[in-house]
């Protein structure tokens, strides 16, 4: 008795199934082998400039291409602080429209406008640069400066973070373009995060007579806190790596000092601003890749904290 | 005995009501309310104040001569028509690059890439990474990598360093759209005794086509914006060039290059090309959008 007759094809197939699945396997091999060279090659690129100062290089605030000295810290410092201003500003933006559009606002104007808010969030990053170059820091410099260090010079802790030259670029005004570029997108998720908590315990709280701030308060917060903070933090990797949006409007001067209405410098910012005038295998270029490599690092970390707020929720 | 009962109720009911903390609740709940409304109008209202700027300034910038002029020096009646036509061939090289590539991958995190395989996980995480990471570090990588061992800038490792940031979003959608095809589908197919590729290739990919269609869609809109990354890789160009290793143009760059720029109709040409990005890669998002109701 023979059995059942085998297509003759049968071979053939089997031998493309394995071309196929090598196929796919070796696609997936080169996605990490492109993230593996972009992080190796930065090391590397960045080992000189970590040798020659050591840990130095990151308390170090000068950044000198005459004296071919270089020092991590005022862009890191003005990293930080923009992320940091953009986080304050875009967070209550955020969290206000998410929560004005999933339950307040009537269902059509909330379509129309959530609609709105996520397109923007898709809108290229230099368009934000060039809005803030033309229109926020002009109303910098001739309004809010003047304004402020007419009335807070002497304050006591204000003053020293308040004053400056009325040029209208620095760390502040970078924070605003940032913010305003991030607060559409961490509102975009915030409101799909919002709409994931179960109506019925929404409606339950409404039932007990709860007004809509307590429902928000006591039942949307705290079952959408991890997807909340995960939104911030996503926005907030935005915001460390984000080079056009800040280059036309932080002034670009590698300094360290109190005031946020000073012109300075970020890690983005200013590999690509010096970027072009390193020649290979400089020390300049060097510490340029090793700044690089901390913003791969940082940006990195805020993701690997997204991910577990994420995974702990679901 | 009842009417006292129901004379304390009638005065509980009243310090209810007029008691400090219904009150301070209701309070309470005027100003979150309130908050929240005024924090929606301003996000509303700086938005469309980045429309408006965009529009007012930008219109008055488009012309015919726009689109068909090279750039050129100041006041030489210059356009954007090399960065136009540099962004669309970098684009679409970058995109010949990505697409394959990140199907694949997603394809096989999708399909191969269960609970226990560690290598799929690794891969995600770092497609994930990938996404995330600044556009400009990607710039500097690939200018390590491409422009540096071949000594000049070229328009194709603008269109690698392009590839590199559309790949992780095509992986992403792929490998969500595929997970959404029902198993029972798979084993209907495999019941019929097609090979593994041929279900994938041939049901799966096929039910899944809008859906990854839209994720593509989605890395072209995100590549045609990006600036960071062009900056040291094609470099930008002042004539029609369309040799793909010699320096090209791109929309942005030029962007970049002329907003800072301290002549008038430089400036003017930078906000034309802003407004005609932004159309771009809005007209996209929205054709995803609606075709995704569809």
């Amino acid at each position: 008795m023979s059995m059942a007759p085998v297509p003759r094809s049968s071979k053939r197939q089997l031998g493309l199934d394995v071309l196929f699945h090598a196929l796919f396997w070796a696609s997936a091999l080169l996605v990490l082998l492109i993230l593996g060279g972009l992080i190796v090659l930065m090391a590397t690129g960045g080992w000189k400039a970590l040798t020659t100062f050591g840990l130095s290089f990151f308390d170090q605030s000068s950044w000198n291409p005459v004296k071919d000295r270089y020092g991590a810290l005022a862009p890191l410092l003005g990293t930080v602080l923009s992320t940091v201003i953009a986080l304050l500003l875009a967070i209550p933006l955020a969290f206000g429209t998410a929560f004005w559009l999933t339950n307040i606002a009537s269902a059509r104007l909330a379509a129309v406008i959530g609609t709105a808010v996520q397109l923007l969030a898709a809108v290229p990053s230099i368009i934000f640069g060039m809005w803030g170059f033309f229109t926020i820091v002009p109303l910098v410099a001739r309004y809010v400066q003047p304004f402020v260090n007419h009335h807070f010079r002497h304050a006591f802790i204000l003053g020293p973070l308040l004053k400056g030259p009325p040029i209208g670029t620095g760390v502040m005004t970078s924070g605003i373009v940032l913010a305003v570029m991030i607060a559409p997108f961490i509102t975009a998720v915030m409101c799909d995060v919002f709409g994931a908590v179960p109506p019925m315990l929404r409606e339950s709280a409404y039932g007990l007579g709860a007004t809509r701030w307590e429902v928000m308060r006591k039942i949307i917060a705290p079952w959408s806190r991890n997807g909340m903070i995960g939104a911030i933090v996503l926005g907030m990797g935005r915001a460390l790596g984000e080079t056009m949006a800040v280059t036309f409007v932080i002034g670009n001067v590698t300094s360290v000092g109190w005031s946020l209405f000073a012109p300075r410098s970020t890690v983005a910012s200013l590999i690509a601003l010096q970027f072009p005038e390193s020649p290979a295998g400089s020390l300049r270029l060097s510490s340029l890749m090793a700044l690089g490599f901390t913003l791969m690092l940082l940006s990195c970390a805020s993701l690997v904290v997204a991910r577990c707020l994420r995974g702990r929720r679901q | 005995m009842s009417e006292t009962a129901q004379q304390m109720a009638r005065a509980a009911k009243q310090r209810w009501h007029q008691g400090g903390r219904a009150r301070r609740r209701q309070i309470l709940d005027r100003i979150a309310t309130g908050a929240s409304i005024a924090a929606g109008t301003l996000l509303v209202l700086v938005l469309l104040s980045i429309l408006w700027t965009l529009l007012s300034r930008g219109l008055a910038g488009i012309s015919w001569a726009t689109i068909t002029h090279s750039m050129g020096p100041p006041g030489s009646g210059g356009g954007l028509g090399n960065a136009i036509l540099g962004s669309i061939i970098q684009t679409g090289l970058a995109l010949a690059m990505a697409a394959p590539l990140g199907l694949f991958c997603g394809i096989y995190l999708s399909e191969y890439g269960g609970k226990h395989n560690h290598f799929a996980s690794v891969v995600r995480f770092v497609s994930d990474v990938l996404m995330s990471a600044p556009s400009i570090l990607i710039g500097l990588f690939i200018y390590q990598l491409v422009v540096a061992p071949w000594g000049h800038f070229s328009g194709f490792a603008g269109a690698v360093a392009l590839a590199v940031l559309a790949v992780p979003v095509i992986v992403r959608t792929t490998e969500d759209m595929l997970r959404l095809v029902p198993t029972s589908m798979r084993e209907a197919g495999a019941a019929l005794g097609a090979p593994r590729w041929r279900v994938i290739l041939s049901l799966c990919l096929r039910s899944a086509r809008q859906g990854v269609l839209t994720g593509i869609l989605l890395a072209v809109a995100r590549m045609g914006g990006e600036t960071a990354p062009l900056l040291f890789t094609s470099l930008g160009n002042q004539t029609w060039s369309l040799r793909l290793d010699k320096p090209m143009a791109s929309l942005p760059v030029a962007i970049y290059q002329y907003a800072g720029a301290s002549y008038d109709d430089w400036v003017q040409l930078a906000w034309a090309g802003a407004l005609l990005i932004t159309c771009g890669v809005l007209m996209i998002n929205i054709i995803v959008r609606l075709s995704a109701r569809r």
